[in-house]
């Protein structure tokens, strides 16, 4: 992706990286929304995901074709896209039970 | 009409209306949808939402050159593209030209997780850059209730669906938003709280197990529209909503007559026949020949080199064919030269609308002068009476419009006592002509009366309607003092007439041959009369002659006497024999 990608490389806490998550974060420009669900995601990936994942962010409105792939409706929107299947979550991601339920991260923590 | 009057009620603001090119939906909203505004398309299962958003999307693009884009929450692009080509309409291409832009939404409840607080904008986003790409002036959203099903939060989605119409209002584009009927409102989820400006309504009702698609405008601000519900189908060309109201009575009218193809009919209708553009029904008894007058019409019409349809309902174009040539009509030539066209369907087919639907297109696309519909009764099996009459004026109607001239047939039960429906049908027709059956004699004769013809003179007669394997032919029926004589009957009574002729004509030839002996018998009397009186003048003069000798003789003798006497010389010169009997005679 050639967005404003955030890498959080894993820092030697694991020698055996299993799999990388990826992770793509749906926004429209810096709205507080975008800010809070960023920020959230961060967070919850940090504490459950460290080293492991990659967040993409993409904001529609500088590159509104991209909507249509992911078939985006709501923002923000953060798409799982590996491991597989593929999972959807919208909000600003204040309810970390449901995050977690959505990103299916329950038994790993 | 309706444009003028909002004129007049609001001089000042005249509502953009953004045609549709949908078949009488233009008409009923006096000029099309709401322009740069949001029109509501709500309505049960399978009444033809979607096709009637993606009619008015591809009729935009081909016909007013307005580019549009839709977005399809239930189907995908593949299935849209291919469940509209059965109609006609060549989506994919529309999309290969850039003329119509197709965006699949798909959202799955199971699928997503919400958490926390968000809002619409990635919809917007994706509407926003389908409209700007292709430069769409015209938006379906097709069926935005499917985000009710994939969306929790009920308080964001009507929060962004008043910004999404407010936004789509911004944008100047004409929408059309689909949505399902709801139990005790238009909608399932009051859509209509959002689209203010237009809501119109489809329905499909099944009534005697024949259903029929009806659309209604509920609302349209700012402007007059048509209030009453309209029927519409489903065709092969897409919508046509059939406005009754949008058709009237100021036709033009034609004082050129249409010969019937029955002399003795012309004959009765002052000579000439029907009125050119004129409804003409023809009721009669089951097998009383209206069949066989309809098709003398058509014929006639081939003859004149014009065309002539034949809706029919009861025989296949072939049987009609078959048994016209029984009577010595060749219809096939003229099918063949294209002058004559069938269109034969059984009433049960489908719908009055579709029928009606289909003979307004039979009729668009064959341009014919003149048209047939034997019978109108059975299309009555396909609707109530007052639909049924509905039907046929707006039929009537549409054919006057172009100067058609129709023949209807009817069936009618028989006897005296007019149907109903008969003369709720007869008020819409301009003449009239009553085929019946008369019993009696141990026969069925037909014959024929002229009931009405308007504006022109007509025969009050009846007549005899004689079918043989030459054609029809009309014969006076004989009226005496017990009736009107037909069949044989007639033929009895006019040997009888016939016989008494001859009877006089041999009555006057023996007087004359009698005369013409006596007076021959009276010429012999007057020649032997005649011969007799010769006999008699020949006797006289014979009688006279001798008579004269006699006197001569005597004289002589007298002479001769007296010279042997010695008689007188004296008297000898004046008793000379010679000169005496002269001066006696």
């Amino acid at each position: 992706m050639k967005t404003k990608s955030v890498k959080r490389p894993a820092a030697g806490s694991h020698p055996r990286p299993v799999k990388l998550w990826q992770l793509r974060l749906y926004v429209t420009d810096q709205t507080p929304k975008s800010l809070t669900a960023f920020s959230n995601l961060k967070r919850i990936c940090e504490s459950h995901l460290s080293g492991r994942y990659r967040i993409t962010v993409i904001d529609l409105l500088k590159q509104p074709h991209l909507a249509k792939g992911d078939q985006i409706l709501a923002i923000p929107t953060v798409v799982r896209l590996l491991p597989k299947p593929v999972r959807t979550i919208i909000g600003n991601l204040s309810d970390l039970e449901r995050v977690l339920v959505g990103l299916d991260l329950r038994p790993v923590g | 009409m309706k444009n003028n009057r909002v004129k007049t009620a609001f001089p000042a603001v005249q509502l953009p209306k953004c045609p549709t090119g949908i078949q009488g939906l233009d008409e009923i909203t006096g000029g099309g949808l709401p322009c740069g505004r949001p029109t509501l398309v709500c309505g049960g299962a399978g009444c033809g939402k979607t096709l009637l958003a993606v009619e008015f999307l591809v009729r935009g693009a081909v016909q007013f050159g307005e580019p549009g884009v839709l977005i399809a929450f239930e189907e995908t692009e593949a299935e849209l593209k291919a469940n509209v080509a059965s109609l006609g309409f060549d989506l994919a291409g529309l999309v290969r030209r850039k003329k119509i832009l197709l965006d699949h939404v798909h959202i799955d409840p199971g699928e997503i997780q919400e958490s926390g607080d968000y809002d619409l904008e990635g919809l917007f986003v994706r509407l926003g850059h389908a409209i700007d790409s292709i430069g769409a002036r015209r938006v379906v959203l097709d069926t935005l209730e499917a985000l009710f099903a994939g969306l929790r939060n009920e308080a964001i989605l009507r929060a962004e669906l008043r910004r999404l119409f407010r936004w789509l209002k911004d944008k100047g584009v004409t929408a059309i938003i689909t949505a399902e009927r709801g139990n005790n409102q238009l909608t399932r989820h009051g859509l209509e709280e959002y689209v203010s400006d237009c809501v119109i309504l489809l329905d499909h009702r099944v009534s005697d197990q024949i259903a029929t698609r009806h659309l209604r405008v509920v609302k349209y601000r700012g402007t007059l529209h048509g209030t009453n519900e309209f029927p519409f189908l489903i065709g092969d060309d897409g919508i046509s909503v059939l406005p009754i109201t949008s058709l009237g009575l100021n036709h033009k009218v034609s004082r050129e007559r249409v010969a019937t193809g029955i002399l003795r009919l012309d004959a009765m209708l002052g000579g000439r026949g029907f009125f050119r553009g004129s409804s003409i029904l023809l009721t009669g008894t089951p097998g009383t020949g209206k069949t066989i007058v309809a098709a003398n019409f058509a014929q006639a019409a081939c003859r004149r080199g014009e065309r002539a349809l034949f809706f029919s309902f009861e025989e296949s174009p072939n049987q009609i064919i078959r048994n016209m040539y029984s009577i010595g009509l060749r219809l096939e030539p003229l099918v063949q030269r294209g002058l004559l066209r069938f269109h034969s369907a059984r009433p049960s087919l489908y719908g009055l609308e579709m029928h009606l639907a289909t003979m307004f297109k039979e009729v668009a696309t064959f341009q014919p002068s003149v048209v047939i519909v034997d019978p109108i009764t059975s299309l009555m099996d396909a609707g109530t009476d007052s639909e049924t009459k509905g039907m046929v004026t707006r039929l009537i109607d549409y054919l006057k419009a172009g100067q058609v001239t129709s023949l209807f047939t009817s069936l009618t039960q028989g006897g005296h006592v007019l149907q109903q429906s008969e003369m709720a049908m007869s008020s819409l027709m301009d003449s009239w002509l009553l085929l019946q059956d008369l019993e009696g004699n141990g026969e069925r004769n037909r014959v024929l009366y002229v009931l009405k013809a308007r504006g022109m003179a007509h025969s009050n007669q009846v007549r005899e309607f004689l079918i043989s394997d030459r054609g029809i032919d009309l014969v006076d029926a004989y009226i005496g003092p017990s009736g009107v004589l037909t069949g044989s009957a007639r033929a009895a009574q006019e040997a009888l007439e016939t016989a008494a002729v001859l009877a006089g004509q041999q009555e006057a030839a023996r007087r004359k041959r009698e005369l013409e002996r006596k007076r021959v018998a009276l010429g012999r009397q007057i020649s032997g009369l005649r011969s007799d009186y010769e006999t008699e003048a020949v006797e006289l003069r014979r009688i006279d002659e001798q008579v004269g000798t006699r006197a001569r003789v005597l004289t002589t003798e007298r002479a001769a006497s007296g010279r042997l006497r010695q008689a007188d010389d004296m008297v000898a010169p004046s008793a000379n024999g010679n000169s005496k009997p002269k001066s006696q005679r």
